[in-house]
C-alpha cells in the first residue's frame, strides 16, 4: 500500500532522511522508532505530501507523491505532530470543514461526523471551541479529523503523546480495532506501545534505517527481553549489557 | 466553477472574521475613521466645499487602506505557519494555489463588506444634494480594486515570514512605495539616477494615479490592466513563494 523507495531529505547540510526504503501493506501497523531528530516526522511529512523529498519516491496505493499528490492525500488520514487545529472553531465546525475539504457526500456527512465523535469520545465537547479544550482532547480531535473519510492509510505522528494512561489505552485499542482493514504508520517514543499495537517496527537514527522487523525480533536481541536496551544499543552503537545485535 | 476546496476555505475564513474580534475591530475602526475624515470640520471638508459628492471620502480611502489592509492580510499565512496548521491544511487534498486563492478571496469579500458599511455616507450625500451616482459607483469600484491590490501585496508578505509584525511592516512599506510611485519628490530623485524611460515606467506603477483617474469618473483600460496585473502578479508570487517555503 505504501512503497517508500530510496527517500532522502536534506535541510541545508542536515541529512534529515538518508536513503530510506520500506513497504507497508494493509493489515500492518508499522511502529516508527528513533531518537529525537531521527527523521521520523520528516519522513511522515514527505509521505503526506507536505514536504518534497530531495531524492527518492513514495507511492501510496499506486499514486506517486511527485505525479499525483492530490490522489495520495485523498487516500491518507494524517495526524501531524502536536495536533495543529483551527482553534477558533468548535469541534463540529472543524469536522464539518474537513468534510467539505474532502468532498464527502452531503448525505454522508452527519453520519461521518457522528461516527468519529463517538470513536474518539468527543460527545461532551463537540460544541466547545477547540482553544478551550485540554491537550488530550485536542489530540482526539486531530485523530477524529484523520479518520473522518475512513482512509485506507493512517499516518499518526506520536498519537499518544501527552495523553493520560486511560486515553493512551483507548487510542491503542482504537488503533488495534482499525488495523485489520487499514495500513497504519505511527511514530512513538514509548517502546511498550510498539509491542502492544505494532506488527512491525522500524528504527531510524540520523535519517538512516537501522532495524526493520517484528517487535518480538527486536526484544529477542536482549537476554532479558528489554526493548529499551535494544533500542539504546542500536541507536547509540554502545555496548549494552545483555544485548547481542 | 470554483473548486470545492477554495469554497470551503472562503467559508471558513469569512466565519473566522466574525468569531474572532479581528473582524469587528477592523470594521469599527474603518467606519469611524472614514466617517470622521469625510465630514471633518476643517478646510476642504465636505460641509465647507458645499458640494454633494464624495471626493473627500475617496481621497482618504488609500491612506486608511494602507494601514488597515496590511493589518488584515498579515495573519493570513504567517499565523498558519506559526501555529503549524499549515501542515494540517496542505495535507488535505488541496493545492497551494486553491488554498491561497481561498484565503485571498475571503479577505477581499470581508473588505467589500466593510466598504458596504459606508453606505450611510452615500445616503447622507444623496439626501443633501444631487450627487453623480456614476462617479460614486466608480469610486467604490476603484476602492475595491485598490483593496485587492494591497491585499495581494499583504498576502505575499504574510507568506514570506512567520512573524506577523514583520509581515505588517513590509506590506505597509511596499504599499506605500506603490502608492507614492508617481509623486514628484520620488520621481525627481529617480530622474537623477535613471534614464527617462525608467522614470516614466515607474510613474506608471503609481497606484494613486490609477486610483484617482478612476475616481474622476472615467474608466481607462490601462487602469483596469494595472489593477488586474497587480492583483494577479502578487497573488501568483504568493503561491510560488508558499509552495517553496511552506515548511521552513
Ligand atoms: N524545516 C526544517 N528546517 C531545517 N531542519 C529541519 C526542519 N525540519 C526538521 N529539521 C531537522 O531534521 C531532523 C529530523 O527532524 P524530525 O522532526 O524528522 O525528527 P523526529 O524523528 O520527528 O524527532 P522527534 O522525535 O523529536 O519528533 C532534525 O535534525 C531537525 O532539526
Ligand atoms: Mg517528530
Amino acid at each position: 500500500m505504501i512503497e517508500v523507495s530510496n527517500l532522502s531529505k536534506n535541510f541545508g547540510n542536515i541529512k534529515a532522511v538518508d536513503d530510506v526504503s520500506f513497504n507497508v501493506n494493509i493489515g500492518e501497523v508499522l511502529g516508527f522508532l528513533g531518537p529525537n531528530g531521527a527523521g521520523k516526522s520528516t519522513t511522515m511529512k514527505i509521505i503526506t505530501c507536505f514536504l518534497k523529498p530531495s531524492d527518492g519516491d513514495v507511492k501510496v496505493a499506486g499514486h506517486s507523491i511527485h505525479e499525483d499528490p492530490i490522489s495520495v492525500k485523498r487516500k491518507i488520514g494524517y495526524m501531524p505532530e502536536n495536533a495543529p487545529l483551527y482553534e477558533d472553531m468548535t469541534v463540529v465546525e472543524f469536522l464539518q470543514f474537513v468534510c467539505e475539504m474532502r468532498n464527502i457526500d452531503l448525505e454522508r456527512r452527519p453520519s461521518s461526523i457522528d461516527g468519529v465523535i463517538t470513536k474518539c469520545h468527543l460527545e461532551n465537547v463537540k460544541n466547545q471551541s477547540i482553544e478551550t479544550l485540554s491537550k488530550g482532547f485536542k489530540r482526539r480531535v486531530s485523530m477524529a479529523q484523520a479518520l473522518i473519510h475512513d482512509p485506507e492509510v493512517l499516518i499518526l505522528d506520536e498519537p499518544t503523546d501527552g495523553l493520560d494512561p486511560n486515553q493512551k489505552h483507548d487510542v491503542r485499542a482504537l488503533i488495534k480495532e482499525l488495523s485489520n482493514s487499514k495500513c497504519i504508520i505511527l511514530s512513538t517514543h514509548i517502546l511498550e506501545e510498539v509491542e502492544a499495537v505494532c506488527t512491525r517496527a522500524i528504527i531510524i537514527s540520523s535519517g538512516k534505517k537501522l532495524f526493520d522487523g517484528t517487535p518480538s525480533e527486536l526484544s529477542e536481541k536482549s537476554a532479558d527481553r528489554k526493548v529499551d536496551d535494544v533500542f539504546r544499543a542500536i541507536t547509540t552503537s554502545l555496548d549494552v549489557e545483555g544485548v547481542t545485535l | 466553477m470554483m473548486h470545492h476546496t477554495t469554497k470551503a476555505i472562503i467559508k471558513r475564513e469569512l466565519k473566522s472574521y466574525f468569531t474572532t474580534p479581528l473582524g469587528y475591530v477592523f470594521t469599527v475602526i474603518f467606519l469611524f475613521a472614514i466617517g470622521y475624515v469625510t465630514f471633518e470640520p476643517g478646510r476642504g471638508s465636505f460641509f465647507v466645499m458645499r458640494q454633494a459628492d464624495l471626493s473627500s471620502f475617496f481621497r482618504y480611502i488609500p491612506w486608511l487602506f494602507i494601514f488597515l489592509i496590511p493589518s488584515t492580510a498579515m495573519r493570513l499565512w504567517a499565523e498558519e505557519r506559526k501555529s503549524g496548521t499549515i501542515e494540517f491544511l496542505l495535507t488535505l487534498p488541496v493545492t497551494v494555489p486553491q488554498a491561497v486563492l481561498g484565503k485571498f478571496i475571503a479577505a477581499w469579500i470581508f473588505i467589500a463588506l466593510a466598504l458596504l458599511g459606508t453606505m450611510p455616507i452615500v445616503f447622507t450625500v444623496a439626501y443633501l444634494g444631487k450627487p453623480d451616482y456614476g462617479v460614486i459607483f466608480l469610486g467604490y469600484f476603484a476602492s475595491l480594486l485598490l483593496a485587492g491590490s494591497f491585499l495581494a501585496v499583504g498576502t505575499f508578505f504574510s507568506a514570506i515570514t512567520k512573524n506577523q509584525v514583520v509581515s505588517f511592516i513590509l506590506s505597509v512599506v511596499f504599499c506605500y512605495i506603490f502608492l507614492m510611485a508617481g509623486s514628484p519628490p520620488i520621481l525627481e530623485t529617480l530622474s537623477t539616477l535613471f534614464p527617462k524611460y525608467m522614470v516614466s515606467l515607474f510613474e506608471e506603477l503609481s497606484i494613486l494615479n490609477h486610483f484617482e483617474s478612476m475616481g474622476r469618473g472615467v474608466v481607462r483600460l490601462s487602469d483596469l490592466w494595472f489593477f488586474g496585473a497587480m492583483i494577479v502578479g502578487w497573488v501568483y508570487a504568493s503561491m510560488s513563494l508558499l509552495d517553496y517555503k511552506k515548511a521552513n
